[in-house]
Order: structure tokens, then C-alpha cells, then sequence
């Protein structure tokens, strides 16, 4: 007879074999469909352009050179390529745009939905996700739709006379940033509402006892306890936003790219393989970057509050 | 001198008078809902709250007490009627405008922030400078013996302790009137006790009124100088403790309060202040009435257990006498399960002054003796 030790010695290892078992399907999904192909592209960002898209086989750093810099034609002297810095700094800016407006629409919308009886939030929360039903193009034509110069608004603003020739709304910064702030907003409501619903209501009773305003209790006590909430919200948003490429494309109307947009570009017309690979990265690494910040900047004020 | 610099703080004046009110409602209804569904939590209440007085208001629960607190606390607005604050109507104000903080019955800690933080939360919305609030936060740690964790998170103390940080959080800004909602009901027995007696001693020092609300009697009598027994929104009487156990006014609060026996009775001569009833036994006895009725006819008097004495049927000729159904030895006392002659149980609380066997055995024919001066007529 197998002593106890040994029994569970037995489960011990069945234990640690199961578990590998179990968690096979999703390392091999993510060894196949992430790390693979990751690396596949650091490789490629690494070689030359063939001349119909596609790589040669030898090795080159002028794919990375090309990201910030670039080869002047006729003195082959390098210089910092605007084109590419303004579309880097186009992105940024409109995914924090973007990140920040999401917030501030979503912010009061989740709370809504939290302080509704529970029987309605599930009402409010399934009309949040109805446009995740609809096809992201056919939501960004919607868009265009109100917003083009003969669209619903411009219409509107011409009937009564608040404006006399349509406002070009279109194929500008604006008009991506409120295609995007349309399609994200539930990813930031979803993520809010998820901390908020477990926010204890008699705290802020406990803020207004206490003589704090409305806006102190939104500051000092509501905004500290869904923090969890607002970064991943702020996340979830930020990461699409960045590297949008369906809604700059139709909205911005090829003029305004992000770097989506010209990670595309070198893919097809460019046919500059190497160079979309390295600025695939570049894009991963500026979300890093950001990410880390965020997340450092979040936990430090964490410890300051407590 | 704290208060009268509350008292400009708050622009509020507060007259220097003996047993002046700090609180009063008039008149005050609420009621949730609209039409068909609507619910009355409060009916037509009013009641006076003085300076400086521990009062309590008793009820099972769902009778408003806990809205009657919200309405004063500020959280909940009146359909119709007012509150005065020293004389000032504080109904259309929002509660970071009132001079009166609130323990909560779950704490309401805020969970991000420390002992210490929490303590002076409502010193910095007031605005105050931080050197004030420091040595405000520090005396308050001490006036509820918490010096050593002030620098704790509020998840990492025990129950009792995070109670004395909501008393510490709440008096910190020297509020007018500290409102408790149940705050000592998720506290173990033991604890409870020990807190009644903490909570006394800190009104004591403060000086501060206290209005307490709780559904346990015994935490009532106990802690109270005067209690308000509500039922359905209605306020059913308010006296001292000593007036709502011996003194019941009807039969709701002497049924609420303690155990109680009813018996049928018909008046027979009122003199001065008390009454002549006679019994359905036939023995008359002297009973006293609530102030302001006239009581006549068939009425309903109550007599307390422990006001009631058994003994030897035949002895003397006694007021009741019945059968004794059952015996109940409690440690301290002993009670009686008593049927009366005519029907009715009659319960009579014995204490055990002797050791040994009370002397009676159940099925034993037995009088009951009523002390003079128990028996109160109740007005419904």
C-alpha cells in the first residue's frame, strides 16, 4: 500500500501535468498567432525590400534608419523625416484625444447606467453594446454620412442659417477623432461601469456628510475608488486608437494618416516590406511606452493617497 | 470655545439659553413613490431634540426612523413640513451645508485613505489649516483611544475599531448634532456593552447631541436620556426611559418595550392622577393614565412582569388567581406562565433572592399580588 506521502506525491505530479494539459490550447494559440508572427516581423524589419513587395534574404538596418530619418536623393546625406515625425505625432495626438474624450463622455455615462435599478442597467448596458453588433465600416460610413457637406448636420446648419456654406467637417483632424470617439466609447464605458457598480454609494452619502461639494466628491472619493476602471477603460481605447486604420482612412480621407494608415501604405503601394515591419514595432513600442508610464504613474499616486 | 466658533463658521445663532432645542421637526412628511405606489415613511412627525441630550429613536424596522435621521442628516429631502437647526430651517439644504455629521450604520470608511486621513476629511473640506486639522485629528485619535493606528488603512482594523474611527471621523468637525444610524449592531455582544458605555462617555465630553437610532430596546433604556418609539411614521411617544417602560402611553410601545402583561379593566372613579379600575377578577386596584386623557369605561392597563408576586393561593386575598402553566428558571429570575381564572396568561418575573427551589410546582393553584403604582391605563 502507497503511503500518504507518496499519494500525495502522485496528485502533486498529476497535478502540475494537468495543468499543462489544460493550458496547451492557449500557449499554442499564442505561440501561433502572437509570438510567431511577432517574430516574423522583427525578422523582415531586418532585411531588404524586394522590388514587388515581398523581402530579400540579407541583412539591412535601413528599414530602421528610415523610420525617423531619411536619405536625401541626390547628396545621399540623411535628415529627420518630417512625414513620418508628423504622422507619429498625429497619432499620439488624436489617440489621447480620443482617450480623453472617451473618458469624459464615458465617465458620466457609466455612471448613469450604475446608479440606474439593477433591472435597467442591464437595459442601458445592452443599448452600450449595440453598435459592437454593426460592422466597424458600416459605422464609419454612418458617420460620414452626418458629417460630410451635405450630410445631416451641415443640412441642418444651412436650413437655419447658422452657417452660409457648408463647415467642412470632413477629411480633417476632427473628423477622425469623432469616428474614433464613436467607435471606442464602450470600451471605455464597459470598464468603468464594471468598477463602478461595485463602488459603495454610501461612501459618497459619507463625502456629502462631511462637507465635501459634488465636485470634491467626484475628485476625492469617486475618482480615486473607479481609478482601476478609468485605466483599463483608458487602455482598451488608447491601444486601438493609436494604430486606427479603417477610420483615419475613410474620415480622414487618405490626406490626415496615423500610423496605421502608413504601416498599410508600405505593405501595398509602397511595397516596402521592411520599413511597415519596423514601424509595426515602433507602434508596439510606443504603446509600451505609454502603457508603462500610465500604469507607473497610476500606482505611484495609489501610494501617495494611502 | 468651540462652539461659538462654530456658530460663526456656520452663521447660525446660537443663543446661550438653558434646555433650548437643537433640533426640531415640524410637521414633517415623506413620502417615496408616486401615485398608486406611493408610501408614507413619515407621517405628520414632529418632535423637539434639546441641546446637549442623548435621544434615541426606537422602532422595528420599516418604522422611519432611519428616514426621520436621513431627513435631518440631509440625504433625503421632506415632502412637507420643516427642521430647524437653532432655529433655522435646514430642510432645502444639502448635507455638506448642515453643521451635522452622521456614523453610519456600515462606517462608510473610505477605503483609500488612512485612520488618520479619514479623521480629517471633513477638517479639509471645511477648509481648515492643516496644522489645526493635524492637532484635531491627534486629539481625536485619542478621545477614541486609537493613537496607534492612525497610520493603518481602514480594511486592516477590526470592526470595532473602524466604529470608533466613524465616531472619531464624524466628531472631528464638532458638528452641532452627531447622528448614529444602528452604529453598533454589526458589533458582537461583548462589544456592543462596551461601546454603549464608550458612546455615553464621548457625549459626555463633547457635549455634542446625540441622536441615536437603534431597534434594540435594551440599547435604548440604556443609553438614552429621552427615547421616541415609532411605529408606521408615526412618532408614538417620547419621554424619558423610565417613562416609556413604566409609563406606557399605548399598547404598540408597552408591547415594543420589554415584557408585558394587558389585562381588561373598567374605570370606576378618577381622582387627581390616578384611577380607580376594577378587574375582571373583581379586585379594584389604583392605576395611573397618560397626561391629557380622561380615561372612562372599558379600558386596556398593563402591568410589568417583575411588578406582579406570586404567592400561596388562599394566604391573603389576593388581586388575580390562576393556575400556573409553566415554570421558566432563568439563573437571575424565575417567571411564572400564570392562567388566570378567566382566561388571560398572566406573567410574573420573580427574582431569585434565595437559592433553592422557588417553592411552586406547575398545575399549582396560585395569587398574584400587584405592587401599588405599576398599573398603567393605556390610551388605545
Amino acid at each position: 500500500m502507497a503511503s500518504a506521502a507518496e499519494l500525495a506525491k502522485t496528485r502533486a505530479r498529476r497535478d502540475v501535468r494537468n495543468r499543462w494539459l489544460l493550458s496547451a490550447p492557449a500557449l499554442l494559440i499564442i505561440l501561433l498567432a502572437a509570438t510567431g508572427p511577432l517574430l516574423i516581423v522583427l525578422v523582415y524589419s531586418f532585411l531588404a525590400p524586394g522590388a514587388y513587395g515581398d523581402v530579400k534574404w540579407q541583412f539591412s538596418t535601413d528599414a530602421w534608419v528610415s523610420v525617423l530619418l531619411e536619405r536625401d536623393i541626390f547628396d545621399d546625406t540623411l535628415s529627420i523625416a518630417d512625414a513620418h515625425l508628423s504622422i507619429f505625432w498625429r497619432s499620439v495626438k488624436l489617440a489621447l484625444g480620443t482617450t480623453l474624450l472617451t473618458l469624459l463622455f464615458g465617465f458620466p455615462t457609466a455612471y448613469f447606467i450604475a446608479t440606474r435599478p439593477e433591472r435597467m442597467r442591464e437595459v442601458w448596458l445592452f443599448l452600450i453594446t449595440i453598435p459592437f453588433w454593426t460592422n466597424l465600416l458600416i459605422r464609419t460610413f454612418a458617420v460620414l454620412e452626418i458629417i460630410r457637406n451635405e450630410g445631416v448636420v451641415n443640412k441642418v446648419l444651412l436650413a437655419t442659417g447658422v452657417v452660409e456654406q457648408p463647415v467642412q467637417m470632413l477629411f480633417t483632424d476632427f473628423a477622425i477623432m469623432v469616428g474614433m470617439v464613436y467607435v471606442y466609447l464602450p470600451l471605455m464605458v464597459l470598464p468603468l461601469y464594471a468598477s463602478m457598480e461595485k463602488l459603495d454609494f454610501r461612501l459618497i452619502e459619507a463625502g456629502y456628510d462631511l462637507y465635501a461639494t459634488r465636485f470634491k466628491v467626484l475628485r476625492r472619493i469617486i475618482f480615486p475608488l473607479v481609478k482601476p476602471g478609468v485605466i483599463a477603460g483608458s487602455i482598451l481605447v488608447f491601444i486601438p486608437s493609436l494604430g486606427a486604420y479603417v477610420t483615419p482612412s475613410i474620415l480622414g480621407g487618405g490626406k490626415n494618416l496615423m500610423l496605421g494608415n502608413l504601416i498599410e501604405l508600405q505593405f501595398g503601394q509602397g511595397r516596402n516590406w521592411p520599413l511597415g515591419a519596423a514601424l509595426s514595432i515602433t507602434l508596439m513600442a510606443v504603446v509600451m511606452v505609454a502603457l508603462l508610464a500610465y500604469v507607473r504613474n497610476a500606482g505611484d499616486s495609489e501610494v501617495r493617497h494611502g | 470655545m468651540p462652539r461659538g466658533k462654530a456658530a460663526k463658521l456656520w452663521g447660525v445663532c446660537v443663543p446661550d439659553l438653558p434646555g433650548k432645542n437643537a433640533i426640531e421637526v415640524r410637521g414633517v412628511r415623506k413620502v417615496f413613490g408616486a401615485g398608486e405606489a406611493q408610501i408614507a415613511a413619515l407621517d405628520s412627525v414632529s418632535v423637539s431634540i434639546r441641546e446637549n441630550e442623548f435621544f434615541t429613536l426606537l422602532g422595528p424596522s420599516g418604522c422611519g426612523k432611519t428616514t426621520l435621521l436621513r431627513l435631518i442628516a440631509g440625504f433625503d429631502f421632506p415632502s412637507e413640513g420643516e427642521i430647524l437647526l437653532y432655529g433655522d430651517d435646514i430642510a432645502p439644504l444639502p448635507p455638506f451645508k448642515r453643521p451635522v455629521n452622521t456614523v453610519f450604520q456600515s462606517y462608510a470608511l473610505f477605503p483609500h485613505m488612512t485612520v488618520a486621513e479619514n479623521i480629517g476629511f471633513g477638517l479639509e473640506m471645511l477648509g481648515k489649516p492643516k496644522a489645526e486639522i493635524g492637532a484635531r485629528v491627534a486629539a481625536m485619535l485619542k478621545l477614541v483611544k486609537m493613537e496607534q493606528l492612525a497610520k493603518r488603512r481602514t480594511s486592516q482594523i477590526s470592526g470595532g475599531q473602524q466604529q470608533r474611527v466613524a465616531l472619531a471621523r464624524a466628531l472631528a468637525p464638532q458638528p452641532k448634532v452627531l447622528l448614529l444610524d444602528e452604529p453598533l449592531s454589526a458589533l458582537d455582544y461583548k462589544l456592543r456593552k462596551e461601546m454603549q458605555i464608550e458612546l455615553k462617555r464621548l457625549q459626555n465630553e463633547t457635549g455634542i447631541t446625540f441622536i441615536f437610532v437603534t431597534h434594540d430596546q435594551e440599547e435604548a433604556l440604556a443609553m438614552s436620556d429621552r427615547i421616541a418609539v415609532m411605529s408606521s411614521g408615526k412618532i408614538l411617544q417620547v419621554g424619558s426611559p423610565w417613562d416609556i417602560y413604566d409609563r406606557p402611553a399605548v399598547r404598540f410601545v408597552a408591547d415594543f418595550i420589554g415584557e408585558t402583561n394587558f389585562l381588561d379593566a373598567e374605570v370606576v372613579s378618577v381622582s387627581g392622577d390616578r384611577a380607580t379600575v376594577k378587574l375582571s377578577s373583581g379586585s379594584a386596584i389604583k392605576a395611573t393614565f397618560p397626561a391629557g386623557t380622561m380615561p372612562a369605561g372599558k379600558v386596556t392597563i398593563v402591568v410589568r412582569p417583575e411588578h406582579a408576586e406570586v404567592m400561596p393561593a388562599g394566604a391573603r386575598a389576593p388581586v388575580l388567581g390562576g393556575i400556573i402553566e409553566n415554570i421558566v428558571y432563568l439563573g437571575t429570575d424565575t417567571h411564572f406562565h400564570v392562567k388566570l381564572a378567566d382566561g388571560p396568561p398572566f406573567i410574573v418575573r420573580q427574582q431569585n433572592s434565595k437559592s433553592g427551589p422557588c417553592g411552586f410546582d406547575k398545575g399549582e393553584n396560585v395569587g398574584i399580588e400587584i405592587s401599588s403604582d405599576v398599573a398603567q391605563i393605556l390610551k388605545d
